[in-house]
């Protein structure tokens, strides 16, 4: 089977700065693919290069970028929004600043469908209140009727998920998308979304900070680091048998209960992330590394500790296992 | 016994809100009843969702709010009647937000030095030695002094925020949700940075924090906070491993811990959210509660009390 979307090679800079560096990954129908990494990292650019939606001033170059099978590298950006909204459509962490304040939900919503699909406006605020009832929304009729002010935070991000899914789209970009809420409500968000992948086929991509998020939603995980996606496994892989130093370092940064004893000290990552130019060689995590050696200023090996499992590093898994 | 170094008395304020140019003005109840005290040497932590209070509680213990009833006790002195200056040496804040609590166009050395300058009768030469021991303390090199703070990172930053508080050697510190707004590695160094300031100071934390998980690894005793008031407290240990109320248990049961095989929980809430303009009768909780019976949405529970527990639920018992 071949993946929904496909990326490889992809790289992304802005003049004289590279924000995303040769990053591949894939994401298969029905799965939740997370990307997860600290602020600047190249995440939310590389969800935005996906849609086609970076500033005028990034340039991107990429081997493969396929959705479906069909190469998005060359397409217009009038053939671009045809695909966003309809076939691929994306959440973001704020839903206040992705809807128009001067409109109502009801009229938001219904934009999209007859934008791509046509058809009336009585059947596109049908459509819109059946997938508000979907969202486990109360009384959609009178919530078509409210301006997004009206809303919660909660409500406000369930409303952008029913919007995203007006034209039942295969792939669902969601860039930190419970990020602002409070803890209740975001275990009920990540749980409407992964009732709504099993129920719909829908292709996942998420992006986070928050590894409890990843371990709770994902089927497969890429962190990335400094513009690289520097390790790739499947969840349960990545959490119980992590190879990157820089994966490693970040799991032993979050407190878990009953694991790291109250009181006793947090692992933590030394150094700061390093701007990366252009020119740039070798290993971006080589100044905070304990595990440096001279070989990582040069080219970095891709290693295979199993069949879906990659990272990249000069150590490799045997010795890292023994480190 | 010791007097505790916060005292908290039945502490209420209510916020006047109007909606509208013509509407009528709304009562909004932030905290409502709260007393809570806090120990030397101990880490209070005061959790619950946006809008339960916890950041006006913070405000008022801080003398920034004035409270609407009840009173406030700081190491026995009534908050009221310390002065300024007073006050500041024995309790000082670090907020969420290190980008909007340090002022943009003073140098690092200005920031630090403030409280002291403040404080008067000092030399300079004293003031700058207090200042190099207070960047060493907190970990930040001596040549940041001359920087200003946009040009540190927000972990850097949040550590000027720490110096500050403490270059006058205070007693408390009231840390507002100090590692939000920071990614998880720097964080980690905040939280590990703060447990060994505690330590070798012998300072006290009241702790406020969204963040379940941190709230375990950082408190000794935790206040639940439901809006505006204090539902279940416990030591920290007990509260973690007994909730007694369904709130804290449902707030226990949201938090992702990076345990792949656990799967996304049920928290049972619905979809009601609480609405400080809008306080419900009976139990405040009871419109989101799994386990509420017809009494809960018509009488206010209890508190009941068996030290060091508390819990306001009519379905439960302190543990």
């Amino acid at each position: 089977m071949t993946a929904l979307l496909e990326v490889q090679g992809l790289d992304i800079s802005f003049g004289g700065l590279t924000a995303v560096r040769g990053a591949s990954l894939e994401v298969n129908r029905g799965e939740t693919h997370c990307l997860v990494g600290e602020s600047g990292c190249g995440k939310s650019v590389t969800a935005l290069a996906m849609m086609g939606l970076l500033p005028g001033n990034a340039v991107r170059r990429a081997e493969t970028l396929r959705f479906d099978g069909g190469d998005l590298r060359g397409l217009s950006e009038k053939e671009m929004s045809r695909l966003r909204g309809d076939r691929m459509a994306m959440i973001f962490q704020e839903p206040m600043t992705s809807l128009n304040p001067a409109y109502t939900v009801g009229s938001q919503m219904a934009e999209v469908m007859l934008r791509h699909r046509g058809g009336s406006r009585r059947a596109a605020l049908d459509r819109a209140a059946e997938l508000l009832a979907r969202v486990r929304i109360t009384s959609p009729g009178m919530r078509l009727g409210q301006y997004p002010h009206q809303l919660s935070g909660g409500l406000r991000q369930r409303v952008m998920i029913a919007m995203a899914l007006m034209c039942e789209p295969e792939l669902l970009i969601a860039d930190e998308p419970t990020t602002a809420l409070d803890v209740t409500v975001q275990a009920q968000i990540l749980r409407l979304l992964a009732d709504l992948q099993t129920d719909l086929g829908l292709a996942i991509l998420l992006i986070t900070h928050d590894l409890g998020v990843v371990a709770r939603t994902a089927h497969r995980v890429s962190v990335m680091y400094a513009g690289e996606v520097v390790e790739s496994a499947p969840v349960r892989t990545l959490f119980s048998r992590p190879m990157h130093p820089y994966t490693r370092g970040l799991l032993s940064c979050v407190p878990v209960p009953g694991k790291i004893r109250p009181g006793d000290p947090l692992g933590s990552i030394p150094g700061m992330v390093p701007q990366v130019t252009p020119d740039f060689a070798g290993c971006a995590f080589r100044q905070r590394c304990l595990l440096t050696r001279p070989d990582c200023a040069g080219p970095i090996a891709r290693r295979r500790p199993s069949a879906d499992h990659a990272y990249l590093c000069q150590i490799p898994p045997e010795e890292m296992v023994r480190s | 016994m010791t007097t505790p170094l916060i005292e908290v008395r039945d502490v209420g304020r209510q916020f006047r809100v109007r909606a509208g140019l013509l509407a009528q003005p709304k009562r909004v109840v932030a905290v409502d009843g709260v007393s809570l005290q806090l120990k030397a040497g101990e880490v209070l932590g005061v959790v619950g969702e946006s809008g339960c209070g916890k950041s006006t509680l913070a405000k008022i213990i801080l003398g920034l709010l004035e409270p609407t009833a009840g009173e406030v006790l700081i190491d026995g002195k009534h908050l009221a009647s310390l002065d300024r200056k007073e006050r500041a040496r024995l309790i000082q804040p670090v907020f969420q937000d290190p980008f909007s609590s340090l002022n943009p166009r003073r140098r690092v050395r200005d920031v630090i030095s403030l409280p002291l300058v403040a404080q008067g009768g000092m030399s300079s030469p004293e003031v700058n030695r207090r200042v190099d021991e207070m960047l060493e303390r907190v970990g930040l090199d001596p040549s940041m002094a001359d920087r200003l703070p946009a040009h540190l990172s927000g972990g850097q930053r949040q550590r000027v925020a720490i110096a500050r508080a403490l270059v006058l050697r205070p007693r408390i510190v009231v840390c507002d949700e100090p590692t939000s707004a920071l990614d998880v590695s720097v964080q980690a160094q905040i939280l590990n940075l703060l447990a060994e300031l505690r330590r070798e100071l012998g300072l006290a934390y009241l702790f406020i924090s969204h963040n379940l998980a941190v709230v375990e690894h950082v408190a000794s005793e935790v206040a639940v906070m439901y809006l505006g008031r204090i539902v279940e407290q416990n030591q920290a240990a007990s509260l973690f491993r007994d909730p007694r109320h369904p709130y804290t248990k449902a707030l226990l049961a949201s938090v992702l811990t990076p345990e792949p095989d656990l799967g996304l929980p049920e928290t049972g809430l619905g979809d009601a959210m609480p609405d400080p303009a809008n306080v419900p009768p009976g139990c405040r909780f009871h419109p989101r509660c799994p386990v509420a019976i017809e009494r809960c949405s018509r009488d206010v529970p209890a508190t009941q009390r068996k030290e060091p527990s508390l819990v306001e639920c009519h379905l439960a018992v302190p543990a």
